[in-house]
């Protein structure tokens, strides 16, 4: 019970949970997709799984950076950092994820120059402190993040920061989705849309899936209420047989997103041609790298790139369980060789990977009813 | 990745003065926030066509402002980030820009 007192307005949150059981309350079975990696952490964080009733469930979708980030681009950044001029800075979150030579965290142990940094400019910051080494920025994130390294990019280049390169993995959320609502298992009805990248693109970029896909999709917060409220919202639209794009972070989100966040990304960013990610393959126009006018600080144009391509263990089911064809759990290896300490495959590997948080949570459900249910 | 921490601005600025000793450099949009206490550098430059001014509330994310919001959806914010057992994390990520704590 303890979180009860601490979540905005309980009574809201059980009246909530009332309504979806209300609107749930036939034959019909609802799959709907959290697209969000911070979505997909919170659910099992406050276990709104056990508040939802049997026929509602959630698959957890890719929207977890360091998740889809496939092995070889590790141990193609990795590779470059063994220069002894080179500093190699990154986000903490990257730091434990493996390469077939072991985690950044684990060449950092062995000698190599690994930093983290938890803002882009830090990386850039690190290039004005260190004029006689060279830093790179080992880029990932989707469109939350890809402003904040454009915006640093410009500035690099406005200063005429030299030693400084980004080693562009930023992928972009809509080709996924695009990829998800393809694949020929597909049976997923809904979304409920990020949170945060929607605050850069906005709400507009989701429309195709209202009007070709005909599936409803609300953008959504990350409080149990928010998380809740979007399940309404969804089981409205899908009970009356609409199909349309909603907001329900408008506090946050903006319908036409942040133009100059946008800006930033246009100005510095093409879509590559395809992608590897991780447990889905390649996907077209999925990812940007550094236009022509930004070749001085793309690290894939200012070194030779071995391009290392490793094949994800074929006992790991990251693919399916990405499509929601599979849940976690029923993965061959999940919980034995797989493990958040240990992780095999890539949702293992970040607390926002459903795996990860399945893993952390879902044992709570046999110890312990949640504080949400309790409310609920 | 996808949580962004709430900060309240304290000062607004188109300096970023480089403590190290290796001069200036100039930034269009820079800007001193508090979060929980802490203040930072964060960088104000996605938030071009609605700038934010010192009282206001932002959403930050890897050390650059994303979005206003209010005083009540920060406070919410905070409470969630406590929630989902990422306020230590929070924290540490807002100490650690400008390199304040590591390296």
């Amino acid at each position: 019970m303890r979180f009860v007192d601490e979540f905005r307005s309980p009574e809201l949150i059980s009246k909530t949970a009332e309504e979806i059981r209300r609107l749930a309350g036939s034959e019909r079975h609802y799959r709907m997709m959290e697209v969000c990696g911070g979505h997909t952490h919170a659910i099992y964080r406050f276990g709104l799984k056990d508040i939802l009733p049997e026929n509602i469930e959630l698959i957890h979708g890719p929207g977890c950076p360091v998740c889809v980030l496939p092995m070889g681009r590790i141990d193609d950044g990795l590779a470059l950092a063994q220069d002894p001029n080179v500093i190699f800075a990154a986000f903490g979150d990257m730091m434990r994820v493996p390469g077939t030579q072991g985690s950044p965290l684990e060449h950092k142990a062995r000698g190599m120059d690994v930093r983290i940094v938890y803002s882009p400019s830090d990386a850039l910051k690190l290039a004005r402190l260190n004029p006689e080494r060279h830093v790179i920025f080992f880029a990932i994130g989707f469109e939350t993040t890809a402003p904040s390294t454009a915006l640093t990019l410009m500035r690099a280049k406005a200063e005429g920061i030299r030693n400084f390169s980004v080693f562009c993995n930023h992928v972009t959320i809509i080709p996924a989705m695009r990829a998800i609502l393809a694949a020929p298992d597909m049976r997923l009805e809904a979304f409920i849309g990020p949170g945060h990248v929607s605050t850069v693109i906005g709400c507009r970029p989701y429309e195709w899936i209202a009007k070709a896909e005909h599936k409803p999709i609300v953008v959504s917060g990350f409080e149990p209420l928010d998380i809740l409220q979007s399940v309404v919202m969804l089981l409205r639209q899908l009970n009356a047989g609409e199909a349309k794009v909603e907001n329900q972070y408008k506090r946050v989100v903006p319908w036409e997103g942040n133009a100059s966040a946008l800006k930033a990304m246009a100005e510095v960013f093409a879509l590559r041609p395809h992608f590897e990610w991780r447990g889905m393959g390649f996907i077209p126009e999925s990812a940007l790298s550094l236009r022509e006018e930004y070749a001085e600080w793309d690290t894939e144009r200012r070194f030779t790139v071995p391009g290392i391509r490793v094949t994800d263990p074929k006992a790991a089911q990251c693919g399916e369980v990405l499509r929601g064809v599979l849940k976690p759990h029923q993965c061959k290896l999940f919980g034995r060789e797989c493990t958040p300490e240990r992780p095999v495959g890539a949702l293992m590997v970040s607390s926002e990977g459903s795996c990860a948080a399945y893993y952390n949570y879902e044992h709570r459900k046999a110890t312990a009813p949640s504080a949400l249910t309790m409310i609920a | 990745m996808c949580l962004a921490i709430p900060g309240k601005i304290i000062e607004v600025s188109s300096l970023i003065s480089d403590p190290s000793g290796h001069g200036s450099s100039w930034s269009p949009s820079s800007g001193l926030v508090e979060v929980a206490g802490v203040r930072r550098r964060i960088d104000l430059g996605l938030l071009e066509d609605d700038k934010p001014v010192p009282g206001d509330w932002v959403l930050i994310h890897v050390g650059f402002a994303m979005s206003k919001i209010s005083e009540q959806d920060a406070a919410d914010q905070m409470n969630t980030l406590r929630m989902l057992g990422e306020i230590d994390g929070a924290m540490q990520e807002v100490e650690g820009y400008g390199l304040e704590d590591v390296n």
